[in-house]
């Protein structure tokens, strides 16, 4: 622990500033936690694949460095948001730990970097591609901090489903980043992410209900009930699992990504309709947390597909109709 | 090295390695950056990059 000097009474500011409240002091491994490596990687991912799809032959510098950009927009924005969410990340089990509610790094520390990055990683797409992607992170950064963390998160049982835009956007920004417009591809995927983040949490906040309540989070279970809760993740899934197909009809999902979507989607199906079926007991929760842990694999599946076909040239086009 | 004088914050011998820790951290990125930013020029530019006025 740091001690003053005697000589450190700040006399000139009239009150001595205990150590603990200077910030500054975190592990290098504290800072990066800020920055959500896990949310980073999904989103470069993502992010990936919305280039590949539009743009196979894209430079790899330049998209090597717009990916980049885009995972430092999304760390400076899981940073803001969890300089906004200090005090409800202390007492839920799952973030207790994080830096700031552990008293490792200052919340003031989390706000300067957060703006920093975010302000950083918007110019530096801006010069690296273009403006519109530049405008389109900006944006996604701003919804995710302003509209999802300050607006929904505590205010309403549809939180995660508008602020789930933000997690769905990237890539459509890479899409901008690489070819300077939005094109149909990116949006479907943009809109297959969207569709899959309410059952996605929704899995997750039927186990950890009580977490939520006790940190004043109006998450479904806990505004609707349990099994209105149910009722919504099945009917989400019976949309989203249809919607994924729909590259296949508009021609850049080829015969793997439909094979993996038809498969994958009959699994995700499945665990939809047994947590729909199954609401009491240990099982209930069971049930739910591998809905959890199979919606993540579901999306990982989509995209690596997509990957695949057009990343390492496996794309062949299912004649259709 | 003389101790400062003045007034000053006393660091535990884990904060300065802490500390350390950090300042290289914030180096490798500085450097990283400026590689990076190097590198899309070139790749932006291209050969066009000597097509200039000297």
């Amino acid at each position: 622990m740091s001690t003053l000097s005697p000589d450190l009474a700040l006399p000139d500011l009239g009150l001595a500033v205990a150590p603990a409240a200077v910030g500054g002091n975190g592990e290098v491994r504290d800072y990066l936690a800020l920055l959500k490596p896990r949310v980073m990687s999904l989103v470069v991912f993502t992010a990936l694949v919305g280039m590949l799809v539009v743009h196979p032959a894209v430079n790899p510098i330049i998209a090597g460095s717009a990916l980049l950009m885009i995972a430092v927009g999304a760390g400076a924005s899981g940073c803001l948001n969890m300089w906004w969410d200090a005090d409800i990340d202390a007492v839920m089990t799952r973030t207790r730990t994080r830096p700031i509610p552990a008293g490792r790094i200052h919340p003031d520390e989390a706000l300067s970097i957060g703006l920093a990055l975010s302000v950083g990683s918007v110019l530096a797409l801006g010069l690296i591609a273009n403006w519109l992607a530049a405008a389109l992170l900006a944006g996604t950064i701003a919804f995710y901090v302003v509209v999802y963390s300050i607006g929904l998160k505590r205010w309403t049982d549809q939180n995660i489903v508008i602020g789930g835009l933000a997690g769905a956007l990237p890539p459509v920004v890479a899409d901008a980043a690489v070819t300077g417009r939005v094109g149909t591809e990116s949006l479907v995927l943009c809109a297959v992410i969207f569709l899959w983040t309410p059952p996605h949490f929704w899995a997750l906040a039927l186990v950890k209900s009580s977490d939520y309540a006790r940190a004043g989070i109006p998450m479904m279970p806990n505004v609707r009930g349990p099994d209105a809760t149910r009722t919504r993740i099945l009917l989400y899934t019976l949309v989203l699992v249809p919607f994924a197909l729909l590259p296949v009809p508009l021609g850049f999902g080829g015969w793997l990504y439909g094979g993996v979507s038809l498969l994958a989607g009959a699994g995700m199906l499945a665990l939809a309709v047994k947590v729909f079926a199954v609401r009491a007991g240990e099982e209930a929760g069971r049930v739910a947390m591998q809905l959890f842990g199979f919606s993540i694999l579901y999306l990982f599946l989509l995209f690596a597909a997509l990957l695949a076909e057009h990343g390492l040239g496996l794309f062949r086009a299912v004649p259709f109709l | 090295m003389a101790e400062p004088s003045g007034p000053y914050l006393r660091l535990s011998a884990a904060e300065q390695k802490r500390r350390r820790s950090r300042s290289i951290a914030i180096a490798l990125a500085l450097a990283f950056m400026v590689l990076l930013f190097y590198a899309v020029t070139i790749a932006k530019l291209g050969p066009q990059i000597l097509n200039r006025p000297l």
